[in-house]
């Protein structure tokens, strides 16, 4: 068996062991799931030899699933879907050790489906066929609904019926379009096939009106997902009501699914409707961005505030896929992978002193620093990666996907013409430096100046229910974090060896794009030119009309 | 008649189970408690020996050496009749004469013949599904008839006698006269066939649609009288606008009962009206444009395709949305049921994926709805029926195995992947794609996600919320083959799509001999397709001229 499945199934493996073993095994075990399921990409990654041309590997098709209807189970990387299966696969035992201590019932469910849930990701990363990567799209939303449903806090219920529905929503229209392109693939070519691959020169084919409604609703199913303005609503919730490391996992990694998507689906497989569409996603992403920050700027609840600042930064990452050109992209798929260790981290810092207080709140809460040294290092540590403090990982994503958005202009002098341009830049950077003021309120609050702790029965807790948490953080939190600390560093000293391999990626996904956008401007110039004929007509040209 | 011979031994598996179904009256009359508890076993054993002999019985120069209009379809049909008859008879063991046969055994009263009711239930049972069986075969529009009404008259009854209650009785007199009404709405539309064809075989039939196509087009008569049979057959698959009884009939009728009802007649209505538009066929049509230039057109004819448009999207629609507002679980799986057939009726409007479509979902379906009723009728509160959502409140604590089942079948329902629903949804899309339903296909998507809503709260309710007061006192019901048929049948959700190749290549066959022409060509299309591409071509046109 190939590397790739084991990677997959020792979580799932380890989840029907889980449902056996005792609850004291059980922690154990899912850690060694997850520990072999990151030994094996990890494996499989040193050995990997498309890091540099942007193609699958391996490319053989998989064993026929449903052979009547084409469906396989081809599994591969290229280099982006590599990097985000290895960031899912390496937060994952740092979740299981993170929650030893935060989960005390229904401990065997617990990891049971934490396991499934990872495991469902890194199949919806490694497939190749349309099919399979949907059945792990979707069947994340299963672990997630009952982590949230059943460990979370008091809005929980309302919380996971929300997530699910939403994303429901969106993947079934995802679905739809999947299948019509198969069907038209089925048509042209006699046989049924799910392989992206095929679908994808499949697509690319159709009329412009087809792909518009193609992208449309591909970009339903993803926009979910990311979630973008105004889809967004469920995402706090969720967040807020999440034990952490189901909030870990849903923003560094199932979040990651939506805007994989539009790298792997959407863009790619319809070229005219994304370049008809461009720009209404990017004033979306801009509005998510600059409203996201806004709240945050309001929000008193610590963990309330990173999610919506997840809003943000994902609308940053997708202004940056949307700017249509290499530099964009190559900042958008770098900020998903970064997004989720440092927005992943922050999570965990937050749990942590959530165990300790019982509150997010903080106005109640303040001045850490002075209790909590090694917490509070950790946590400045985050929030300036988090920010984009040059030196840390941050930084470069987002300076690449505001520059990708500066320079896609209506002249581009790069060879990939684009709609965006220094106006879209330069509001978008304005959101980011709402980003950079309401994090370092946060710090302000939670970490420096006078220590506050909650005076009524919270400290009667912490003397009591949770003397086994020491003040500062236990050696075993420390061990969480530092990997972390150590990737966000490393990643933002030394960007060049990720973003080389993430480039050929990123032209091969933009590659019909500059001939469709040149068509759309060539289009709106003969558009413009004629209103200036008749003027008595009212212009129709918003770009993004229905062709 | 020379295909008697043939005809005879496809009915031979029909035979047996009638020779059982004599046998069955009898035994349940014995004076030996042995012998009657026997009885369901007897019945199992009968559906088996006829499901062994199906295969043998039903080859294909057989079937078209027998005029049947859909040669294959009983091939696939009979067997999932069979199959899923197997477990609605566990579902259905113990609950018959419950309380009269305590009594029995505990010496309170004698055993009097008289009044035991066990005996016909299972020759009822029996007769219901060799009339399900027989319309596999049908020949003509009296057989078809007479089938029905085989399929109907021993629900009647069965709903009055299955269970104790007083509901029973007014669902039975419910269903009764609604069955009746929709049997003269049916027969009055086959008077008209047979007025406008002058025949009453179906091959007949046929060949003058066949010959009315070729000329002026199917004549208002026949078009009228299929219109109305469409109509009447409306409620033995619970569709708008004859679905008003199920609702109440499903609540009122004993659980195991209610299970029969959702899949046993609907399988029956479905089996007819896909020997009844397959005598219209899906090809040689004609459409008349805008100009008056006929063009032929593939699909049914247009008044045939409005109807099962709207009986399609008013179904899913009112089942999707009625479904959310019911407290009341059968109530709720009611509506579910109604749903269901509204995405069934898609298949109907595209002719052989169409077919396949419907079969393979029938499949999906009957396993799933099975799981989910068969649990419910597994457990009791207080010698009662368990109806009340809130009875199922934290139902994992006391019964895991049955919140599971639940909750699985409930992911199935929602077409969850990887679960079995999943792959009969996808199924459906296609055929809903082959008919070029685009906007149907949006409508099913929609409707999804409505009933992810409710499905959710099935799943969720045994799951994840705290125990009531009234679901601390569900137990299991004494008979334990409710227990194992949800078991069965809840597994079989989740491990079926690992051979869904075979399952799927198996309802390939029941469209076999069925002429459609795929609505789009790869080159040299039909001049329907030419048509299509041309207008498509001027409105991209326009739409880059636009102003």
């Amino acid at each position: 068996m190939s590397l790739i499945w084991t990677s997959i199934l020792m979580p799932v493996v380890g989840a029907a062991l889980v449902a056996i073993a005792s609850p004291r095994l059980s922690k154990w075990i899912s850690l060694l799931a997850t520990l072999g399921s990151l030994a094996a990409l990890a494996l499989f990654a040193f050995e990997f030899p498309a890091w540099n041309n942007g193609q699958h590997h391996p490319l053989e098709p998989g064993s026929a699933w449903l052979a009547a209807a084409g469906i396989r189970l081809s599994v591969g990387f290229d280099t982006v879907s590599l990097l985000l299966a290895l960031l899912t696969a390496f937060l994952m035992p740092l979740c299981i050790i993170g929650s030893f201590t935060a989960v005390t019932e229904r401990v065997r469910e617990y990891y049971g489906w934490f396991l499934l849930l990872g495991a469902s990701i890194i199949l919806a990363f490694a497939a190749r066929d349309a099919i399979l990567f949907y059945v792990g799209y979707e069947f994340t939303l299963v672990p997630m609904t009952i982590l949230i449903g059943v460990y979370g806090g008091t809005e929980r219920r309302i919380a996971a019926v929300k997530m699910f529905v939403y994303t429901f929503l969106g993947s079934m229209f995802m679905l739809a379009a999947i299948i019509y392109v198969a069907w038209e693939q089925r048509v042209s070519s006699g046989a049924w096939s799910f392989d992206i691959d095929a679908l994808t020169a499949t697509a690319v084919r159709l009329p412009a009106s087809a792909q518009y409604w193609l992208f449309a609703s591909l970009m339903i199913g993803f926009a979910v997902k990311v979630p973008l303005f105004p889809l967004h609503t469920w995402l706090p919730l969720a967040h807020d009501q999440a034990p952490t490391a189901g909030s870990v996992i849903l923003a560094s990694a199932m979040l990651k699914l939506g805007t994989y998507g539009n790298y792997r689906f959407a863009l790619p497989m319809a070229p005219a409707g994304g370049a008809e569409l461009m720009v209404v996603v990017a004033v979306l992403s801009i509005i998510a961005i600059i409203y996201a920050s806004l709240i945050c700027w309001v929000q008193t609840d610590a963990k309330k505030l990173i999610a919506y600042s997840s809003v943000a930064h994902l609308g940053l990452c997708m202004l940056g896929l949307f700017a249509l050109n290499p530099v964009g992209a190559e900042g958008a798929v770098f900020y998903m992978v970064n997004h989720g260790l440092s927005t992943g981290a922050l999570f965990l810092c937050i749990g942590m002193f959530y165990e300790r207080y019982h509150t997010k709140d903080t106005d109640v809460l303040g001045g850490l620093a002075k209790k909590m040294p090694v917490w509070a290092s950790f946590m400045v540590l985050f929030t300036f990666a988090s920010i984009g403090l040059p030196g840390l990982n941050g930084f470069i994503g987002e300076f690449l996907c505001l520059g990708g958005t500066f320079i896609a202009e209506h002249d581009g002098q790069s060879g990939y013409p684009g709609l965006l341009g220094p106006r879209f830049a330069v509001i978008a950077g304005l959101g980011l430096i709402m980003a950079a003021m309401y994090l370092l309120i946060l710090l302000g609050k939670i970490v420096w100046g006078p220590l506050r702790e909650p005076h009524h029965d919270a400290a009667h807790d912490h003397s009591t229910a949770h003397s086994s948490l020491p003040r500062d953080l236990s050696a075993r939190e420390i061990l969480v974090l530092t990997p972390l600390a150590i990737a966000c560093i490393w990643l933002g000293v030394q960007p060049q060896p990720m973003l080389k391999a993430i480039e050929p990626c990123a032209t091969r996904m933009l590659a019909n794009y500059p001939d469709e956008v040149r068509r759309l401007k060539e289009r709106e110039a003969l558009a413009v030119s004629e209103d200036a004929v008749s003027p008595g007509v009212v212009s129709a040209s918003t770009a993004g009309g229905v062709p | 008649m020379d295909s008697i011979g043939p005809r005879l031994t496809l009915l031979a598996p029909e035979i047996l189970l009638f020779a059982a179904a004599v046998v069955a009256a009898v035994l349940g009359l014995s004076r030996r408690h042995a012998v009657r508890a026997f009885l369901p076993i007897f019945t199992c054993l009968a559906l088996i020996a006829a499901l062994v002999m199906m295969p043998l019985t039903w080859t294909e120069p057989r079937a078209v050496e027998a005029q049947l209009v859909l040669p294959m379809l009983g091939a696939f049909i009979k067997p999932l009749l069979a199959g899923v008859g197997i477990l609605l008879v566990l579902v259905s063991a113990g609950s018959v004469d419950r309380g009269y046969e305590a009594a029995v055994a505990r010496g309170r009263t004698i055993f009097d013949p008289q009044r035991v009711v066990a005996g016909e239930f299972h020759a009822f049972f029996l007769f219901s599904l060799i009339g399900a069986m027989l319309l596999c075969s049908a020949t003509d529009l009296i057989w078809i008839f007479l089938a029905v009404e085989l399929v109907s008259l021993p629900t009647y009854i069965m709903v009055a006698v299955g269970g104790s209650s007083r509901r029973s009785g007014e669902a039975a007199i419910k269903y009764f006269f609604l069955g009746a009404l929709s049997t003269a709405v049916f027969l009055y539309g086959f008077a008209l066939i047979y007025g406008s064809t002058g025949s009453l075989e179906l091959q007949g039939i046929q060949t003058a649609l066949a010959a009315q196509a070729a000329g002026s087009g199917i004549d208002a008569m026949a078009l009228a009288g299929l219109i109305l049979a469409v109509l009447g057959f409306c409620f033995k698959i619970t569709a708008v606008p004859m679905h008003f009884y199920a609702p109440d009939v499903y609540e009122g009728a004993p659980t195991h009962v209610t299970a029969f009802l959702a899949f046993v007649p609907k399988v029956a209505g479905f089996v007819v009206l896909a020997v009844l538009l397959a005598c219209v066929g899906w090809t040689g049509h004609s459409l008349v444009d805008g100009d008056g230039v006929r063009v032929p057109y593939a699909g049914l004819p247009t008044p045939l395709t409005a109807v099962l448009w709207m009986v399609a999207v008013l179904t899913m629609t009112l089942g999707n949305v009625a479904a959310l507002l019911q407290s009341s679980v059968k109530r709720m799986l009611a509506y579910s049921s109604i749903a269901h057939s509204g995405y069934l009726v898609i298949g109907l409007l595209s002719g052989g994926v169409g077919i396949e479509a419907i079969s393979f979902y029938l499949l999906t379906y009957g396993v799933m709805t099975t799981a989910s009723f068969a649990a419910l009728a597994a457990l009791e509160r207080r010698g009662e029926e368990v109806n009340e959502m809130n009875d199922l409140a934290g139902l994992r604590q006391k019964q895991p195995v049955m919140a599971w089942m639940l909750a699985v079948s409930a992911a199935s329902l929602v077409g969850l992947p990887p679960f079995l629903g999943f792959f009969g949804k996808v199924y459906l899309f296609v055929a809903a794609f082959e008919a070029d339903q685009f906007a149907l296909v949006v409508i099913a998507v929609i409707n999804s996600a409505i009933s992810a809503l409710y499905y959710l709260r099935l799943a969720t309710v045994p799951l994840v919320a705290p125990p009531s007061a009234r679901s601390e006192e569900v137990t299991l019901v004494p008979s334990r083959w409710p227990w194992v048929a949800a078991v069965v049948a809840g597994v079989g959700t989740v491990l079926l799509p690992g051979f869904v190749n075979a399952l799927v290549e198996s309802a390939e066959v029941t469209s076999r001999d069925i002429t459609t022409v795929t609505t789009k060509l790869p080159a040299g299309a039909s001049s329907a397709d030419q048509a299509k591409a041309s207008a498509a071509a001027s409105l991209s046109s326009t739409a880059s001229e636009r102003p």
